[in-house]
Formats: C-alpha cells, sequence, structure tokens
C-alpha cells in the first residue's frame, strides 16, 4: 500500500434520466464527496459498450463506474439489464488480463437518489485507493503528453484532464 | 457456419511476447457470427493486449483490421500496403482463414487467436452445436435429417450402442442419444422401415486429406 | 465342449468375463482362469472395457485357451480402424480363437486415456458382417484370404434401453449379419428381463430359435457399490450398470449382500426359462472376480 495517497480519476459512464439527474441533485444541494469522477452522460447505459470500458482502462482510469436506472425502471426498458451483462463481461476480460476487476463496478441509481450517487462515488474513490493507481496511467499521461507537443492525435484517447 | 472460439488470453500473449508491432487481423463471416473474431472481438482483444502489455511495461504497438472475411485472397490483397508495418500478425479467422493469410504474408509469423472448433448452428444467442463433420458422404436423407456421423458421439451408423440412459448419451447425460432420437422422428412420420437396411461403413476416401474440389465449370480454365 | 456345441446342447450356459491384466503378467489372470474352470462353460474376454487400457484380447485369449478354457473374444470398434480390426480377427483365428463378442466399445472419455482419438470406423453390426466376411475366405475389400477363420459370431443388446425400440432395430440388424448368441447388459430383476425377451424374440424374424441369449449378470463389488449414489446421478461412474433403486438402497445397506443378489436372480432367470443362459460379469478383478463368480454360482444352486 502506497504512503502517499494518489488522486484517483473515476470513469463515470451514467445515463440521463436517472443517475445523471440524481448526480445533479447531489451538485444541486452541495452534497459533498470526492472530485475524483469524470461524468460521461449516455442516453441510456444500454448503449456502454464492453469496448468504452476498455478504453477508459487504457486511458489510465484508476476505475470505471457504470451507473443506470433501477433495475425495472430503465426508460428504454432493457438499457440496464445489458449494461449489466456488459460490466460482467468486462470484469473477466480485466481478470484475464490481471487488471482488477474491482476497478469496474456497476450500479443502479433512481432519479432522486442523490445519496446513493454520493456513497457509489465515495466507495470507488476508496477502492480505487486501496487498488492503487492503473499501471497504465503514467504511461497514458505521458502518450498524451506526446501527442499534444506533436500536434498529433493521441494513439488511444487519454484522460488530458 | 464455423464456430471457433478465442484461445485463452495467456495462450496468445505468449505467442506475441518478443514482436513490437502487431497488426490484430478480424473476419468478418463466421467468427463474427459466433461472437469470437468480428470487428467488436478484434477490438476487445486489442485492448486486453495493448493493456496487458504495458502493465508489463512492454512497449508495444497493436493495431486492429477486420476483413470481409479471410478465406478469400481478393479480401486480403489490399493489406499490402500496409504489411511492411508489422513484424506478426494476429489473425482471428478460423484455421482456414489464418493458413490463407499465412500464405500471402509467407514473410511474416501469423498467429492464430482462435481455436476452431466445428460446423454448427446457432441454437439461440450465444450458443452454438456442432451439427457437420464435413464427412463427404451425407447419409442424413437416410436417418431423418439428423446425422449419425456428427450428433451421435461414436459416429455409428446402425442404430445406437448400449450405452444411452433414459434417452441420454453414455458420453454426456446433458445429449440425448442420436439415435433416439433418429428413431422418434422417422417412427412420427411413419418412416421406421428405411432403418431396416444395414448400413455399410462409412468411405474415407472419396476425399483424402488435404482435400481440392474443382467446379465443373472451371475445370477447363485450370486444364483439368 | 465348444461354445457353438454347448450352446446347441445345453439348457442353460453360463459364461463369466475377465479383464486382460494392465500389463504383461497374466499371473493373476491364469489364477482367476484356473478357478473357472470346469465350473463356466466360457469366458469372455473383454476389450479395453470401460475404455481403460489393457492387454490385447486376443493374447489373454490364447493363454487361456493353453489353460484349456472355453473363451469368447471381445472386440471393440473404439480403437482400431477396420484393417486393424480384420488383422486381429486373423491372428486371434490363428491361435485358436473361435468365438466373437463383437461391440461398439464404451467411449474414450469414459476411461484412463481421455484424450485418446475415438475410431469407430466401424460400427458393431459391420464389424460382425467384417467377421462374417473373413469367415467365407475373403476379406473386407472382396481380396481372397489364404485361410479363413472360423468363427461363432455374438454381440450385445442391452435389455435395460428406455427407450427400447431403437435398441432392438439394432438388435435385429446384428442377428440378420450373423450374430448368433447375445450376452445382454447386467439386469437385476427379472421382470424388467421378461419385458425385453418377449420383444427380443419377437424382433427376430424366424421366432429367433437359433439365437441364444444369456441375461448379463452383475456382481457388484465393495467399491462399485460404495459408489451407487454417485451413479445414479452421474451414469458415467459405473458404465454399463442401471441399478434399480430399490435394489441399490437394499445393497449400500449390506454390500455384502451382492453376492447373494446375483446368486437369487441366476436361480430366477434359470427358472423363468427367459434366456438360454447367463454371463456373469464381477466389480471385483481376477482371483477376486472368480471367486464371485464361483460365489454366485454355488448362491445360485449351479
Amino acid at each position: 500500500m502506497s504512503e502517499q495517497q494518489f488522486e484517483p480519476r473515476i470513469l463515470a459512464l451514467i445515463c440521463t434520466f436517472c443517475t445523471y439527474t440524481a448526480a445533479d441533485m447531489a451538485g444541486s444541494a452541495r452534497m459533498q464527496y470526492p472530485a475524483t469522477v469524470r461524468v460521461v452522460k449516455y442516453l441510456c447505459t444500454g448503449k456502454v459498450d464492453v469496448m468504452h470500458i476498455l478504453e477508459g482502462f487504457e486511458a489510465g482510469a484508476d476505475a470505471v463506474m457504470v451507473s443506470g436506472c433501477e433495475i425495472g425502471d430503465c426508460h428504454y426498458l432493457e438499457g440496464n439489464l445489458r449494461a449489466k451483462e456488459r460490466v460482467e463481461h468486462a470484469k473477466r476480460l480485466l481478470e484475464e488480463i490481471g487488471l482488477e476487476s474491482g476497478r469496474l463496478e456497476m450500479f443502479h441509481i433512481g432519479a432522486s437518489d442523490a445519496p446513493r450517487w454520493q456513497e457509489a462515488v465515495k466507495m470507488m474513490t476508496e477502492r480505487a485507493i486501496e487498488l492503487g493507481p492503473n499501471p497504465l496511467r503514467k504511461l497514458a499521461e505521458i502518450e498524451a503528453a506526446a501527442a499534444v507537443a506533436e500536434e498529433e492525435p493521441a494513439p488511444v484517447r487519454a484522460l488530458a484532464i | 457456419m464455423i464456430v471457433a472460439e478465442r484461445k485463452p488470453f495467456e495462450e496468445i500473449k505468449a505467442m506475441l511476447s518478443g514482436y513490437p508491432r502487431v497488426l490484430v487481423v478480424g473476419c468478418g463471416t463466421c467468427v463474427a457470427v459466433c461472437l469470437a473474431g468480428g470487428e467488436k472481438e478484434v477490438g476487445v482483444l486489442g485492448a486486453q493486449l495493448r493493456i496487458a502489455a504495458k502493465m508489463a511495461g512492454n512497449g508495444v504497438q497493436i493495431d486492429e483490421t477486420t476483413l470481409e472475411r479471410q478465406c478469400d485472397r481478393e479480401f486480403m490483397e489490399p493489406l499490402a500496403k500496409d504489411i511492411g508495418r508489422y513484424d506478426a500478425l494476429l489473425s482471428t479467422a478460423c484455421g482456414a482463414g489464418v493458413q490463407l493469410l499465412a500464405e500471402l504474408y509467407d514473410d511474416k509469423p501469423v498467429f492464430p487467436a482462435l481455436n476452431t472448433n466445428f460446423i454448427g448452428v446457432a441454437e439461440g444467442p450465444g450458443v452454438w452445436t456442432e451439427r457437420c463433420r464435413a464427412c463427404s458422404d451425407c447419409v442424413l436423407g437416410l436417418t431423418g435429417g439428423i446425422c449419425p456421423v456428427t450428433t451421435c458421439s461414436k459416429g455409428l451408423l446402425n442404430g445406437p450402442c448400449g450405452g444411452a440412459v433414459a434417452g441420454r448419451c453414455e458420453v454426456d447425460p446433458e445429449r440425448p442419444c442420436a439415435w433416439g432420437r433418429i428413431y422418434d422422428r422417422l417412427e412420427a412420420t411413419g418412416r421406421l422401415d428405411e432403418l431396416a437396411a444395414v448400413q455399410p461403413p462409412k468411405r474415407h476416401n472419396i476425399h483424402v486429406q488435404p482435400a481440392q474440389i474443382v467446379h465443373l465449370a472451371y475445370k477447363r480454365r485450370y486444364g483439368l | 465342449m465348444e461354445l457353438r456345441e454347448t450352446l446347441e446342447k445345453k439348457g442353460f450356459v453360463v459364461t463369466a468375463e475377465l479383464h486382460p491384466p494392465k500389463g504383461t503378467s497374466l499371473q493373476a489372470l491364469l489364477a482367476a482362469a484356473d478357478k473357472l474352470k470346469g465350473k463356466v462353460d466360457a469366458v469372455t474376454v473383454s476389450d479395453n472395457a470401460g475404455a481403460v487400457m489393457r492387454m490385447s484380447g486376443w493374447a489373454a485369449c490364447r493363454a487361456l485357451q493353453e489353460r484349456g478354457l472355453e473363451t469368447i473374444l471381445t472386440v471393440a470398434c473404439r480403437d482400431r480402424n477396420r484393417l486393424a480390426l480384420a488383422s486381429d480377427l486373423l491372428g486371434a483365428a490363428s491361435l485358436g480363437a473361435r468365438n466373437l463378442l463383437c461391440v461398439s466399445g464404451d467411449h474414450v472419455v469414459l476411461g484412463d486415456h481421455r484424450e485418446a482419438k475415438p475410431v469407430f470406423d466401424l460400427d458393431s453390426v459391420q464389424l460382425l458382417q467384417l467377421a462374417a466376411e473373413l469367415a467365407e475366405g475373403h476379406d473386407g475389400g472382396g481380396q481372397a484370404l489364404t485361410g479363413a477363420p472360423a468363427f461363432l459370431l455374438g454381440a450385445v443388446v442391452n435389455p435395460n434401453s428406455d427407450p427400447l425400440g431403437p435398441q432392438l432395430l439394432k438388435f435385429r440388424k446384428k442377428v440378420e449379419v450373423g450374430a448368433r448368441f447375445f450376452q445382454t447388459q447386467a439386469v437385476f430383476e427379472v421382470e424388467s428381463f421378461r419385458a425385453f425377451a418377449a420383444q427380443a424374440r419377437e424382433a427376430v424374424s424366424d421366432g429367433g430359435a437359433k439365437v441364444k441369449v444369456l441375461a448379463g449378470v452383475h456382481v457388484l463389488s465393495p467399491d462399485e457399490v460404495g459408489r451407487l449414489n454417485e451413479a445414479a446421478l452421474d451414469p458415467r461412474v459405473l458404465p454399463g450398470l442401471r441399478v434399480p433403486t430399490h435394489i441399490a438402497s437394499g445393497l449400500i445397506e449390506a454390500p455384502g449382500k451382492a453376492v447373494e443378489l446375483a446368486g437369487s436372480l441366476i436361480k430366477e432367470l434359470k427358472a423363468s426359462g427367459l434366456c438360454d443362459g447367463v454371463h456373469i460379469m464381477a466389480g471385483a478383478h481376477d482371483g477376486e472376480a472368480a471367486d464371485a463368480v464361483l460365489a454366485a454360482l454355488q448362491a445360485a444352486g449351479l
């Protein structure tokens, strides 16, 4: 376990109708939670592709959260169920290559459930700290910086944030 | 169609060790349908290989491309202009496609990312069963459309062995006895008497491996 | 007496099964054979039974013939193509084998060499046909032989098959191509055999007078009894053994009763007139198998 705590960078792939609304509400209510999350807003988590998750890790994300509506409440009926299956599959793909599947998690957070969003981000942040930085993070940052310097597109979409 | 499965990740990773620039070549036909080697799977495999390599501190370049299929030279010829940039090719085609790719670009190591399993059909999304062994001597007309060569674990042609238990194969209780199914189907359609004749042994020399077939209409073109 | 004659003349024939050794030492097999000599009409030598690799049956048969026993050579389709099968049949015949039991063979994955390639170039019907052709003086390709074997052809039928229809279909074909005696897979109750026997006789065109059926009786070893519960859930655990639940539970409580059970079954089968004899198999090996067979015969009053 590293002595100096690093600032995790967590990618959150969340749906418009439920989780995003909850996150928004948490923001308006000034609920406190770690500023570790970068949000990507999907219309529905049903559009989350396994590749998006893998690309997130390739770009150096320390953890990835996928969060959709509560089961049964998906605005598009089954999107969150598909997302759940894909997250399960992505976890297996991560384990295969030696990256901890704990870095990836699926959540179901209803539109009014701001506290749940707060809890989820805290949990994933703690988990990312516990697991340590993504081994690719340094490399991804270097590649992104090099690409910017040479005015070339980065080999992988890096989180240059 | 041909049904294949991706090899264990560790095996693929080991094949590529020592090659800094790899092109993953996918196939958009059979292996895409059985979710083993199509564009999508190539994307996932490429990402996994890159992540794994970087975790190990290996500088490696893994690029991806997916072709219509790898069993026709015309779809692979366009690769020629870029192939010089790579040290090895990883093909996610079936065994046939891997070979043709290797033949076309024979100065580069070509590795198979898949294990090719069988000729089969989709039972539903994500489930495929073996149906045909390409025996070159089809007897489906005699067995109600159920292949005894493939779906009987022993490939028996004259009826079941004594090993079936409650209509399930002795090799795997999850599988029905093929001859039980054949019998039932022919009985249901009043054709049981078609099973009475003693079937002779299979002719294995109709096409001695490795076989080649030249279509009648093309024989003259090849001077045959 | 030759088996052909025994089957014709004797009212109730008794055969027993022995496995060749897994190795070159014939000692234990011969000791078992010595015990059975004179007590059974013939000994069936298995062919990599249960897909467990053992010495070739024709070699073991030769050793038993020299010891004075009448033998039945089991030939399975699992391990050899049609050339090798014909070679073995000719070799066996030249060494004195005259009775064959042609079987499909338990699948490779049930045994102790699970990665081996299953052959099955011929099925049991085609193998019987091949043996018949060799006996007519020509090989499978029609070429003439310099010296033809004489075989009494036998095969197996499973009276417990459910459904029975497909099994009888094959039984008919086996008779058609020349099988003249059958050893069945083990039965444990006369009643279940009764249903089979009636249909089997009917299935053979001329009333089956020329076909002899020896009902299989298996004396379970304590080890096999110990695995009965497992086998009830997975038939691959004890291939070829279908023990009805009520009998299984009785045996699990008292494994020693296996001999008694076999004995009374043999007695009942004899009295029933449903079969032309019995073929006794034992879960034990070599000398212990012979002991079990003799004990069962004694319990049956034979």
